[in-house]
């Protein structure tokens, strides 16, 4: 019955009913787990707040990452290819059509080619 | 089905154009009335259209082609006798493939409708919106039923005036304005390169039917210059790279429901694509060729799109440019099977399997990308906000509205058990035995997809209670609904994919496939 809702890809197969229940069976592990640590943990006090190398926890505002934070790293290295791209996305109608039209002639020209 | 409403299921075709052209026009007379009506109306014409189209559907899943001929004493009368064999009348002809688009539109359309009834109560003018956006249903409708090149104009034109002002319905300050405009004059342009391409066929073959021209095709020079003025205007309304830069204007200045629909939208230009290259021209097409021009725009629309998205703040143009990455995937693997057309035992091999992982994923891809924008609608709706950086800790108070945000973005970077997954499946299996370097970089885009949407769902999110957010509630029941039933069908769709390809994809890749049916359906009855 599982198998009969299995995908075929011509190669390999893919069961998501099995991958449904290996994940139940996954998820009921890791709370269990979780239990046993909770039954010790302490809540309350300053050790439950967050260690900022003895500096004053940031109001909610300021203490949450922006999306502008994310991936410094990836876009900095990256900053080359990014301003080559982004130069291409002019905002000019004019050049959007130049694409459309270059496409259609290069695929004009290629099929009477070939 | 014969008797099913004293017959009316056999003008299910015109129907599917009728209904919504019909309360379109009835918009500006219910706000008249009541302003309450025009709701009550837009809803009845959607529900009444996606109605017909599920039904149509169903009929030809079930019995195979339907062909309409208006204007004739019966509807499948599609040659009248003194015709000397050339289809003279107006025809609709609806294969497996768009049934499936139809079902797409209907599914999708309605939710959305229902989803902007609560969102448009802050505007005036809700008839106008509701007449536009029915008439962008009739166009889209209109473009996958039609079995005639120049009602595929004009049904390409309906569709992209309606969408072009749906998009500045807003204004908003004048940048919705100016998003429009782009919009209308390339798809103003890529409809005219379309017109001058249909020309060109019926000066040759003195027909606008698709199924003639396809059976009396000679491919000569002029053919060839018309299959790419059909070819490329399309993939440019479809979002393809390097005339995708439309899209990301257009996209995040519509309101959120339309560009749920605008997704849709631009699947129907995908769609005709694909029938002007397996059912116009593919019997005399240099398929290798051509197969590596669609995927060439795949790849280059995957890799672009995902890549622009990443750096991006605003939340709904970092999904415009996902939008045209996962564009990119159906190409791919509709571009592997074109390009192993003409090798029947490579066709079995793969092509057919990597053809269906990209007619699944347009299905997949207008369900959960309908369901991220109409999530990133609810959040900008509440708050106001659009910029990633000015928003935060939204979980808190948008439970639901996060749990369908989750279910958008695991499903769009191919996380099983969600339906993005089951057609990435089938595309990264297929792709890899035609091209191992294709399939890896369709493996990367998915995880920086993976990546750009973690940073999405932290932005809006994740994160402490924000003191500006702190009167911000859920999003209103019908969106809530609305957003629902996408993500319902987003996880039932990955958990039972094989359902969804036996019946319908396999249905639909056998009908680009086969040109003599579809031939048959006109030139034969």
């Amino acid at each position: 019955m599982v198998f009969a809702f299995s995908l075929q890809s011509g190669s390999g197969v893919w069961h998501p009913l099995v991958w449904l229940a290996a994940f139940a069976v996954a998820a009921i592990i890791a709370r269990v787990v979780l239990g046993f640590g909770r039954g010790s943990r302490k809540t309350g006090g300053d050790h439950v707040k967050p260690f900022l190398s003895g500096n004053e926890e940031l109001d909610e505002e300021r203490i949450h990452v922006r999306a502008s934070n994310l991936y410094w790293g990836y876009l900095e290295a990256m900053k080359g290819y990014y301003r080559r791209l982004t130069a291409l996305h002019t905002g000019n109608v004019a050049d959007y059509l130049l694409w459309l039209f270059g496409v259609l002639a290069i695929m004009i020209v290629v099929g009477l080619a070939t | 089905m014969s008797t099913f409403f004293g017959g009316l299921d056999n003008h299910l075709p015109a129907l599917l154009v009728g209904v919504p052209l019909l309360f379109a026009f009835l918009m500006p007379l219910a706000e008249r009335v009541h302003r309450r009506l025009t709701d009550i109306l837009a809803v009845t014409g959607m529900g009444l259209t996606s109605l017909c189209g599920v039904l149509l559907a169903i009929r030809v899943f079930t019995t195979g082609a339907v062909g309409y001929a208006f204007g004739a004493a019966s509807p499948d009368e599609m040659l009248p006798p003194d015709s000397g064999g050339v289809p003279v009348r107006i025809l609709f002809t609806v294969d497996a493939l768009g049934a499936f688009m139809v079902l797409i539109i209907s599914v999708v359309g309605l939710a959305t409708l229902v989803y902007s009834v609560t969102r448009e109560d802050r505007h005036g003018e809700k008839a106008t919106f509701y007449a536009l956006f029915l008439l962008l249903t009739a166009g889209v409708s209109g473009m996958v039923a039609t079995g005639d090149l120049f009602n595929l104009f004009v049904f390409l034109e309906i569709s992209s005036l309606a969408g072009a002002a749906l998009v500045a319905v807003r204004m908003d300050r004048g940048v919705a304005v100016e998003a429009a405009l782009k919009y209308a004059l390339l798809s103003a342009t890529g409809g005219l390169l379309f017109l001058l391409g249909v020309a060109l066929l019926y000066t040759q073959y003195g027909s606008l039917n698709i199924a003639f021209i396809a059976r009396e095709l000679r491919m000569t020079g002029l053919d060839t210059v018309a299959v790419a003025l059909l070819a490329v205007p399309m993939a440019m309304k479809c979002g393809a790279v390097p005339m995708h830069f439309w899209m990301p204007d257009a996209y995040s200045r519509a309101p959120a429901g339309v560009t749920a629909f605008l997704v849709v939208s631009s699947q129907c230009a995908m769609y005709v694509l694909f029938r002007s290259l397996f059912t116009l021209f593919h019997r005399r097409l240099d398929l290798a060729m051509f197969g590596w021009f669609v995927i060439a725009l795949g790849v280059l629309s995957m890799f672009i799109g995902v890549t622009m998205a990443i750096p991006q703040k605003d939340v709904k143009r970092l999904m415009a440019y996902h939008a045209i990455s996962q564009s990119g995937y159906m190409l791919l693997g509709v571009g592997v099977g074109l390009a192993v057309l003409g090798k029947p035992e490579l066709l079995d091999a793969y092509g057919r399997k990597a053809m269906a992982g990209g007619i699944f994923h347009i299905m997949n891809h207008a369900l959960y990308k309908g369901l991220l924008f109409l999530t990133a609608g609810a959040v900008i709706y509440r708050t106001g906000q659009r910029d990633l950086n000015n928003l935060g800790g939204l979980g808190h108070q948008m439970g639901w509205t996060m749990l369908c945000f989750m279910a958008g973005a695991l499903a769009i970077a191919g996380i099983p058990p969600f339906n993005g997954f089951a057609s990435k499946f089938l595309l990264y299996e297929s792709v890899f035995r035609f091209n191992p370097f294709l399939s890896i970089i369709a493996i990367l885009v998915s995880v920086l997809t993976l990546a750009s949407f973690m940073k999405v769902f932290h932005s809006m999110f994740m994160g402490p209670r924000l003191p500006r957010f702190a009167e911000v509630r859920e999003a209103p029941l019908p969106m809530v609904v609305s957003m629902g039933v996408l993500a319902v069908l987003v996880i039932l769709g990955g958990l039972f994919p094989t359902v969804v390809v036996e019946h319908i994809i396999e249905p639909a890749v056998v009908a680009l496939l086969e040109q003599s049916e579809y031939i048959q359906t006109v030139m034969e009855r």
